[in-house]
Formats: structure tokens, C-alpha cells, sequence
């Protein structure tokens, strides 16, 4: 069981938990995920470790209530217990690197996921230029965070209630046609995000990483439910990834497959609502 | 015989019609299609005997060559047929410490049943049937605690809590060491919780065998993937383990190198089952794991697993299921039974059949699979005969759904975090054959993860086999 130490709402959906895990917190890198479970009836879910102390021996999640399982989470408090917290998974991101300039871009919820890998980034001696991104200002997480640790802080919303108004990729756009040299795109959010970020990226050749949310179950590579095809090859996030250049991941595909149980997402969530006394 | 010497054909002694096994009990197919209880119903303490009586006690009791751990099948069935069957339990249990699921997945008509004497004119004695009888009657009544050494002070680390992991740990706690199981799952027994389904194999049964281990003393760690939370060399070199077992299994799915394998309703086995087994999505939504069945499904494999996948999704509610299988009938490797029980609750089979390509719409969902027919032509390396396509023989079939049980390939996360450990080209681990240590002193491995994906009773052969080798090894014989 794994104690929830401190509890944060960021915003109406988004929340913030610290959570007593010393073993994981002991070794766990910049980019890798936890799985989690709730508890016993629960379904096994990913979230990145979006912070970490070893010395307190504690991790850091930051999730947003998109269904049922997310918003059995959130709805714990401050000393409940999560019954089961597998980690640290994946492949820690390449951050010791001195690239150059690093342009780390968060969509939504994406930013508490950049945010420890852009620190390490910025630790390693690199430029860091940032973009945070939502759709409105109410929804930009990790503004004073994202601050100061970057040499250049962007922020966009679609509604154009704060910063640029206009998407992440209006702005890293803007930069590389205005002939700024970039070395590595960093980019974490909804996967049209992700893509289209490549897409602008790619016609200049900047190396881009992208962290992709695969469905997963074990998370250990006994599955197969997270494969994504990565140029043209079959791979599974969980173990190969869930960092993968993003010019040659098949974002298309990777949409159809997060599609695959929406039928059932719809019955949980409903069922969740109804059971906290809300209409769906 | 002395049939053959008698030339008067008139003097011919009567032999007896070949007899068959006291018959199992069985949920009704049409009924079992529509739940997840157990399958065979298990004998009663008279079919038990009736069925114990026949055996002959051979002089030289062929069947116990037949099985991988030598169980004393001889003198268990003459407990059975005098109804001490407490004492039957304890036998067999001498060398096979999980006898309620080897009684009930044990492959037995290519071993002990196979070698039966009794067997050659008839159908074998049911020693699997018998074995099952024999511990779940144990298990009801109380069975006593075996006799463990005194604690000796020395750990010892299991990774995975499998068949393997399950008898290395049973084995040395009762020789007196401290041993820690590390799963990564949040529950013991590996295939056997997570691939077997409830149907065949209650998962009361393996908690029981747990429970058993828990009280001789094993200690079990869920959540822990060794090799990313703790390397094998940690576990030795800071944490003070004198020895460490891998009992990982071969649980990474193969899917086949044909276009449309990453369509979204196109599964692994392996994900299908853990949905269902582990995470109980049969019940969802009451378990919030879900799982998706189409109408028509279409099974790639002939082994267990696929029997498993198919099976499950009868009971899911898919109208129509298939199996597709590139061989004929006879190389079926599956347990017999088990291809019986899936005939008789309406899976079909397609043989000599292999998919060449998976087809979808546009949202990545799977609407038809083309197809080529086999033939056999001459035996390969594994004796079997080699499937070979015919020309023009594509076709495609209406499925909606494809399960993928080709095959599983070891883990490779310990391998990759393990520096030193030898593995072969398959990425399993080699070991030394008598002992089970791999290249690294103190290191062994056993099960799937050695020999890839075979039974439980040879996993549990290789934990038996490495705990003695551990032994040895901590007692610097
Ligand atoms: C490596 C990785 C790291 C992630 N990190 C974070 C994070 O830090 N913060 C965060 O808010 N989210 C993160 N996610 C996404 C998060 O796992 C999903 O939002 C969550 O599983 C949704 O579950 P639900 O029951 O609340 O929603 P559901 O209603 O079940 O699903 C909503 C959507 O979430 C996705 N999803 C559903 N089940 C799973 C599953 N088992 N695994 C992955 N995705 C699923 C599907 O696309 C689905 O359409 C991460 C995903 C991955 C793969
Ligand atoms: C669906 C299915 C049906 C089958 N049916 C039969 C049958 O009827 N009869 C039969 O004899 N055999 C059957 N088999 C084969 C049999 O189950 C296996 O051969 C046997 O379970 C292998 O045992 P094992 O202990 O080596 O590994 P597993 O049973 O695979 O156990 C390995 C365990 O190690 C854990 N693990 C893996 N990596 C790590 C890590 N890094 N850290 C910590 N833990 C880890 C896993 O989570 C798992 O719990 C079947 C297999 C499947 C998949
Ligand atoms: S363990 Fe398996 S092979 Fe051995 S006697 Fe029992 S059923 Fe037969
Ligand atoms: S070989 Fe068959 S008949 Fe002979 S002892 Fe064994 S089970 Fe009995
Ligand atoms: S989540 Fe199962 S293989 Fe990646």
C-alpha cells in the first residue's frame, strides 16, 4: 500500500499527489512512468513520474480525471492509500546530453510530464526554451514551475485568455521561421499535439521527441496492448519507449488504438457519476 | 502374448473389452458457455476408488518415467484404492508440491498417462484425475504442515512467483532458508493466474498453494520488477541475498510479421487473457478493466493458449469462433482435453490455414482476414511435418476480431539490467543442466525463461532442480 502524503487540485480537472514510495523514488529516472491500481477491483493505469525525492523517498503524479479510473484517484484524499504502484517503468529519457538549445513543449496535463525532463535538461547545461499550452487559462498547469527553470517561458491558450492566443505550435512556428536554431523539440501532450509539432519540426530536420500515452496493462512488455509503429517497425511503448522520435511515429494509428474501449470508458464513467451523485 | 503360440483358434482365451476411465464430471457444454466456472467437476471418493482399482501396480511402473518430476503415481493410486487419502496427498507431494494443478493442466496424455501399462490395450488409468482427487481432498480436510528444518540465516531472492519461483521458494524455506519471492505483478502464480483461465484452473486453488508457502514461511513482494526497481547483482552485492532464483517465464507475446497486426481489435493472447484473467474483465463493469469481443473471432495458434483464448471467448459471448491453425489435427499441440472441451462448446477449427494478411476500415478496426491453405510436406527439425502453402489458394474469411497465440519469448529486462548473465540467440538464459546456475555464481534460473514456453511440471521440475542446486552450492558441496 502506498500512502498519498499530499494532495493539490491545479484545476478543476488536474491533480497534483505526492505519494510514499521510497523504493521507486530511489531510482527513478527523468521520463519514466509508474503503474497504478487503486484498488482490488481496479484497472492497472500509467502515469509518469512527474517528480521525485529520494530523499523523502517520495513521487511526484499529476493526472487529469478523463474517466473512471483517473477520477477514482482524484477522489482520494490526503493519508488514503493506493493499493498498488509498480515502477519505475520505461526508459529513463536521454537528459545528461548537452544538446544545445531544447525547446519543451507541454500540452495540457503534458506539462507536469515535460517538466522534470526539461529540468534535467536545463541541469545538463542546455538553453531551455518553453512552451505551455491549453485551452484556456484556467487549464495552464506548472506556469511558475515552467518559469523558473527555463531561459525563455512561452505559454498559449486556444481562447487566447493568457499568453499567445493560439496553439503550442503557433509559437514554435514562429520561432523556427524566425530562424532560431533549435537542437531537440521535447513535446508531451494530446496526441494531434504531438503530431503536429512533428510535422512542423520535420520540415527543418530538428530531432523531436514525443512521449507517447499507449493503453497499457502491465507496463512490463507481457502485453502487446501498448505496441505503436515507430518507422514503420512494431514497438512496444512501455519497454522500447515511451519516449520515440517523433518523426516517425505513426500518429494516426496510435488515435484509432486509443479508441479501443471507448464503449466500455463511457459505461465507467457514467457509472462513476452516477455513483457520486452527478448526471453523466 | 501366448495367443499368438495357439494354433486352435477355438481355445483362444476371452479377453476383456479395452475399458475406459471412470468418466469426469462435467459442467453441460451449453451451459459452460455462458460462465467462468470450472469446467471438470472433479471425482468423488467412489469414482476415485473405482477408478484407482484398476490400476495393475506394475513391477515396473512405466508411468512414473513418464512424468518430469517422478511422482510415486504407484503407490498414491494404491492409497487411493485402500481410501487413505491423506497419505495419497502427502506421496505425491514428496516430489510435486502443486499436485491440485498438476491434476488438472499436466499435458498427461504425452506423459505418465502415456507410459501407463494398463494403457496399451486400454485407456490409461487417469492419473491426472486421480491426482487432482487426491488434493483437493487434502485441501478440504485440513492437510497437515510438513516438517521444516530449523532457519539457517541465509536469504534467498525468487523473481516471479510462477510454477518455477513457487516450488524453488516451497522447497528451500522447508530446508530452513528465508526466502523472498519478487513478483511484478499485484498477484502470485504467474501463467497460472494470469494466462490459465478460471475455468480450467481456479485461481482458489493457486491461493491455496500460496497460503501454503506463506505459512512455511516465504515471503512475497508484489509490484516489483526486478531489474528495474532492484538489478539481480543489487540483490546480492547491497542487499545481502546469499542466492538468487529467475523463475521469470517467456511472457512476451510474438505477433507475426504480416500487415495489420496493430489493428485495434487484433490482441495478443497474452493481453486478452490478462484482461480477463488477472484484472477480471469478465465482471467488468463491477472490475474496471474492460475487454473487447467482437462477433466472429478468429484464433491464430494451436497450443493452449489459443484453446484458452477461444474458450474465453465463448463465454464472452462471441457467436462465432475459429481457430486457425497451419498444421493438421494430428500436430495440434494442445492438451487433448482441451481441444475436446473447445469442440464441444462450438469453436471450430480451420486447419492447414495460415493468415497472410489482417484487414481493417478506417478506424483501425478489423473486418476480414485472407488466408492460405497448407499442405504437409516433409518433417522439419522438430519432427513435425513442414506446412507449406499452396499457390492461389487465398481466401478471406469474415472475422471481426483476431486473437494472436503464436507463441511467447522470454522477458528480456532481466538479461538487459544483469551484465554477465549468458543468454542464448532466443534470449533465453543457460544454465548448468544438473544445478540450474547460469554464468553468474549464486545465480540460477528454471522454467519458461530457460526452455521457453513448455509446462508447468517442467517449471516446476527446474525450481525443484535449482533449489537443490542452491543448496548444494550454500553448503559448499
Ligand atoms: C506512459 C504513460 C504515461 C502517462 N502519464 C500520464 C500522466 O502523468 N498524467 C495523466 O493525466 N495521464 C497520463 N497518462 C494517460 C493515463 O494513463 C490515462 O489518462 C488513464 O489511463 C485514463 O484512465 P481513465 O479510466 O481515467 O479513463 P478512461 O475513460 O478509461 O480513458 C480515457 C482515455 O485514456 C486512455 N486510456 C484508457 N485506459 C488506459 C490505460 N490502461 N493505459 C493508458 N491509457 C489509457 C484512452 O485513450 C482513453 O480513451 C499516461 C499514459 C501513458 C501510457
Ligand atoms: C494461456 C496459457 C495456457 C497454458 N496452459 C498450460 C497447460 O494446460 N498445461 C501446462 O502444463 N502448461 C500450460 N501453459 C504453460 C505453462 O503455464 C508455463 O510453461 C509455466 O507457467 C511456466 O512457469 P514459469 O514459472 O517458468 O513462468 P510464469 O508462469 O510465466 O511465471 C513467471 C512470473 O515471473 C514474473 N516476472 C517476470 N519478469 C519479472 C521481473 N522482471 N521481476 C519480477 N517478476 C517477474 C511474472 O509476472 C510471472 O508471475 C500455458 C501457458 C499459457 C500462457
Ligand atoms: S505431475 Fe503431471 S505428469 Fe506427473 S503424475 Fe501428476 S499429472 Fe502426471
Ligand atoms: S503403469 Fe499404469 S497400471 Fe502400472 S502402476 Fe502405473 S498407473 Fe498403474
Ligand atoms: S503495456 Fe503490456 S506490453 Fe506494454
Amino acid at each position: 500500500m502506498y500512502e498519498i502524503l499530499f494532495k493539490k487540485i491545479l484545476n478543476e480537472n488536474t491533480k497534483f499527489m505526492v505519494v510514499d514510495a521510497p523504493e521507486i523514488a530511489r531510482v527513478c529516472k527523468p521520463g519514466q512512468f509508474v503503474v497504478i491500481r487503486v484498488n482490488e477491483t481496479g484497472e492497472r493505469i500509467p502515469l509518469t513520474i512527474a517528480d521525485f525525492d529520494r530523499e523523502k523517498g517520495t513521487i511526484t503524479i499529476v493526472f487529469q480525471e478523463v474517466g473512471k479510473s483517473t477520477k477514482l484517484l482524484g477522489s482520494l484524499e490526503k493519508g488514503d492509500k493506493i493499493l498498488n504502484f509498480v515502477g519505475p517503468l520505461g526508459k529513463p529519457t536521454p537528459t545528461e546530453k548537452v544538446y544545445g538549445t531544447v525547446v519543451a513543449v507541454g500540452g495540457g496535463c503534458g506539462t507536469a510530464i515535460v517538466y522534470p525532463v526539461a529540468r534535467a535538461f536545463k541541469e545538463a547545461g542546455n538553453h531551455l526554451i518553453s512552451i505551455n499550452g491549453a485551452r484556456s487559462m484556467d487549464l495552464l498547469i506548472y506556469r511558475r514551475e515552467m518559469e523558473e527553470i527555463s531561459d525563455e517561458t512561452y505559454e498559449t491558450t486556444d481562447d487566447g485568455s493568457c499568453g499567445v492566443h493560439g496553439f503550442v505550435t503557433t509559437v514554435l512556428g514562429d520561432l523556427i521561421s524566425k530562424g532560431r536554431k533549435i537542437d531537440l523539440v521535447f513535446a508531451v501532450g494530446p496526441v494531434p499535439m504531438m503530431k503536429f509539432v512533428s510535422k512542423i519540426t520535420a520540415a527543418q530536420e530538428i530531432p523531436t521527441l514525443v512521449s507517447l500515452n499507449s493503453i497499457m496493462v502491465d507496463g512490463t512488455g507481457m502485453c502487446g496492448a501498448c505496441r505503436v509503429n515507430v518507422g514503420g517497425q512494431m514497438k512496444f511503448s512501455c519497454v522500447d519507449g515511451p519516449e520515440f522520435d517523433g518523426h516517425e511515429v505513426d500518429y494516426d494509428e496510435l488515435m484509432g488504438r486509443l479508441n479501443a474501449y471507448k464503449e466500455q470508458e463511457e459505461i465507467s464513467d457514467r457509472l462513476w457519476n452516477e455513483s457520486q451523485g452527478g448526471a453523466a | 502374448m501366448s495367443d499368438r503360440s495357439n494354433k486352435a483358434p477355438a481355445k483362444k482365451r476371452e479377453r476383456k473389452p479395452p475399458t475406459k476411465k471412470v468418466p469426469m464430471p462435467e459442467q453441460d457444454p451449453l451451459e459452460r458457455r455462458k460462465n467462468f466456472d470450472e469446467v471438470a467437476l472433479g471425482y468423488d471418493a467412489e469414482q476415485a476408488v473405482a477408478e484407482a482399482e484398476k490400476c495393475l501396480q506394475c513391477r515396473n511402473p512405466k508411468c512414473i518415467d513418464g512424468c518430469p518430476v517422478e511422482v510415486n503415481i504407484k503407490e498414491f493410486i494404491e492409497l487411493v484404492r485402500v481410501r487413505r487419502f491423506m497419505e495419497a496427498a502427502l506421496k505425491i507431494k514428496e516430489t510435486n508440491s502443486l499436485p491440485a494443478i498438476c491434476g488438472r493442466v499436466c499435458p498427461q496424455e504425452t506423459q505418465c498417462e502415456q507410459s501407463c501399462i494398463y494403457g496399451i490395450r486400454n485407456e490409461p488409468i487417469a492419473i491426472g484425475r486421480l491426482e487432482r482427487f487426491v488434493a483437493d481432498y487434502a485441501r478440504a480436510h485440513d492437510e497437515p504442515m510438513p516438517e521444516i528444518l530449523d532457519r539457517i540465516g541465509r536469504k534467498i531472492a525468487v523473481i516471479g512467483s510462477g510454477p518455477a519461483g513457487l516450488t524453488c521458494a516451497g522447497d528451500l524455506a522447508r530446508l530452513g532458508y528465508d526466502v523472498t519471492i519478487f513478483e511484478a505483478f499485484h498477484k502470485p502464480g504467474g501463467v497460472l493466474v494470469y494466462g490459465i483461465p478460471e475455468f480450467r484452473l481456479p485461481k482458489d486453488i493457486v491461493m491455496a498453494e500460496v497460503e501454503y508457502l506463506e505459512r512455511l514461511g516465504v515471503e512475497i513482494k508484489y509490484d516489483y520488477v526486478i531489474g528495474k526497481i532492484r538489478t539481480v547483482l543489487e540483490l546480492i552485492d547491497e542487499d545481502g541475498y546469499d542466492a538468487v532464483f529467475l523463475g521469470t517465464g517467456a511472457g512476451a507475446p510474438n505477433f507475426m510479421r504480416i500487415s495489420g497486426m496493430n489493428l485495434v481489435t487484433v490482441f495478443s493472447a497474452n493481453e486478452f487473457l490478462t484482461r480477463v484473467n488477472l484484472m477480471k474483465a469478465y465482471e467488468f463493469p463491477e472490475y474496471d478493466t474492460p475487454v473487447r469481443i467482437g462477433n466472429s473471432v478468429a484464433v491464430i495458434g494451436g497450443g493452449n493458449v489459443a484453446m484458452d483464448a477461444a474458450r474465453t471467448s465463448v463465454r464472452l459471448g462471441a457467436d462465432e469462433v475459429t481457430i486457425i491453425y497451419r498444421r493438421s489435427m494430428e500436430e495440434l499441440p494442445a492438451r487433448l482435453e482441451e481441444v475436446h472441451h473447445a469442440e464441444e462448446e462450438g469453436v471450430h477449427f480451420r486447419l492447414l490455414t495460415s493468415p497472410t494478411e489482417v484487414l481493417g476500415n478506417e478506424s483501425g478496426e478489423v473486418i476480414g482476414m485472407q488466408c492460405i491453405e497448407m499442405e504437409l510436406g516433409e518433417p522439419d527439425e522438430s519432427g513435425r511435418r513442414r506446412p507449406i502453402p499452396i499457390p492461389d489458394s487465398e481466401s478471406t474469411i469474415n472475422v471481426d476480431t483476431v486473437i494472436v497465440a503464436i507463441g511467447n519469448s522470454p522477458n528480456p529486462i532481466i538479461p538487459q539490467t544483469t551484465p554477465g548473465l549468458d543468454v542464448t540467440y532466443w534470449g533465453t538464459i543457460i544454465v548448468n543442466e544438473e544445478t540450474g546456475m547460469t554464468s553468474l555464481p549464486g545465480v540460477f534460473a528454471g522454467g519458461d525463461i530457460v526452455t521457453g514456453a513448455a509446462t508447468v511440471i517442467s517449471a516446476m521440475g527446474a525450481g525443484k532442480r535449482a533449489a537443490r542446486g542452491i543448496h548444494k552450492l550454500l553448503n559448499g558441496e
